[in-house]
């Protein structure tokens, strides 16, 4: 996915309250038509079962956490959530592309080393994978969808998040600015 | 009523793939649209110059709260049948700070890391490993956290049952809360691009 058109600035990203309603009727859909929300980390822990009941089996069994995923015969990627998120991939480089957004880089500020981003990126993504499982959900499944439903734990959830992410983000500075 | 369709048998769990495919298809368009697939652009929500995240999520939340309050006021949509995740307090407090941690050290959270994975990110790729790495260490570390994760539980609740208060009233709460917000949003951003000229 290498910038081909180089000699063309990105186009500006979509005024925020109206992407926020695009998302909005998209998670609308999700409930009208699956009565369901997003999600996106379950469809990670279905892909994490999936990897590692190819690679050790009975490991995987072993893992109450995991083995619901395995009961019988079931696939764990025959799964609602990794649907979904194929969906997610595709729809954002659909958008990447139209908008001359979709090139390789690297996302950081300008005083970090491109190898501290990434262990940045790397321990990021493994704390968010342990909160996300220990709230059953993440911004998506919890925050957003269980928001619109005036869900009880999801509101406590994200009002945690945004409490969490101000609380390091003067540590982080280096990180982005 | 007639939907959920899914649960009123309108289509099959099999169809029910395609649809979350299309969904996702639009989830995905509207993430990279808001600009959620790049780091920079979601953790300036921290740094208080661009509260973008705080507008796309509320302006969806109350697009679809408004929606689905309004169809099942009309009685289309059972609201009794579309899935609310049991709550467990202290897990997800504890969940939502160790999270909003993560979002500002990683730059995305797992549906945004997957966006900008699709448009390239480098670090969105390294996160998403950090994610599968999170996932499979919760999972070998579950006999340990097992008592946290199933502390508090309180069920399927919402708000308006949790302080007896009727639905609509917690929904016109919250939309009046989220005008104040977007407005507190603006000014705050206002605040920061004067006092941080380049």
């Amino acid at each position: 996915m290498s910038d081909t058109q180089s000699s063309r600035a990105p186009a500006p990203y979509s005024n925020p309250y109206l992407a926020g309603i695009g998302l909005g009727l998209v998670l609308l859909a999700a409930f009208v038509f699956v009565g369901r929300g997003l999600g996106a980390s379950g469809a990670v822990s279905a892909a994490v079962t999936a990897g590692l009941h190819t690679i050790a089996p009975d490991h995987a069994h072993s893992l109450e956490w995991l083995s619901g995923r395995l009961v019988g015969d079931q696939r764990p990627l025959k799964d609602w959530l990794v649907f979904e998120g194929l969906g997610v991939f595709l729809g954002a480089l659909l958008s990447g592309l139209l908008a001359r957004r979709a090139f390789v880089t690297v996302e950081k500020g300008p005083r970090v080393s491109t190898r501290a981003r990434l262990a940045g990126a790397f321990a990021g993504g493994g704390l968010m994978a342990v909160g996300a499982a220990l709230a059953l959900g993440c911004t998506s499944g919890q925050a957003l969808s269980g928001g619109a439903l005036l869900n009880l734990g999801s509101w406590a959830f994200m009002m945690m998040v945004f409490a969490g992410a101000y609380a390091v983000a003067a540590f982080m500075k280096w990180q982005w600015r | 009523m007639m939907a959920p369709l899914l649960k009123y048998g309108v289509f099959g769990s099999e169809t029910s793939l395609v649809v979350a495919f299309l969904i996702g298809l639009g989830f995905g368009f509207a993430l990279e649209r808001a600009g959620f697939g790049s780091a920079r652009k979601l953790v300036s929500q921290f740094y208080l110059n661009d509260m973008a995240v705080f507008k796309v999520m509320f302006t969806a939340i109350i697009t679809a709260m408004l929606g689905v309050t309004y169809l099942s006021w009309i009685g289309v949509l059972n609201l009794s049948l579309v899935y609310l995740v049991p709550t467990f307090l202290l897990p997800q407090v504890v969940g939502g700070l160790i999270l909003g941690v993560g979002f500002v050290v990683g730059g995305y959270c797992p549906g945004t890391a997957l966006a900008a994975t699709a448009t390239g990110r480098i670090d969105g790729v390294v996160f998403g490993i950090g994610l599968y790495a999170g996932t499979l260490l919760f999972a070998e570390a579950y006999p340990l956290l097992k008592p946290l994760h199933t502390a508090t539980p309180m069920g399927q609740v919402t708000i308006p049952q949790y302080l007896n208060l009727p639905y609509g009233v917690v929904v016109f709460a919250v939309v009046l809360m989220a005008i104040g917000g977007f407005a507190g949003a603006g000014w705050v951003e206002k605040k920061m691009a004067d006092s941080c000229q380049p």
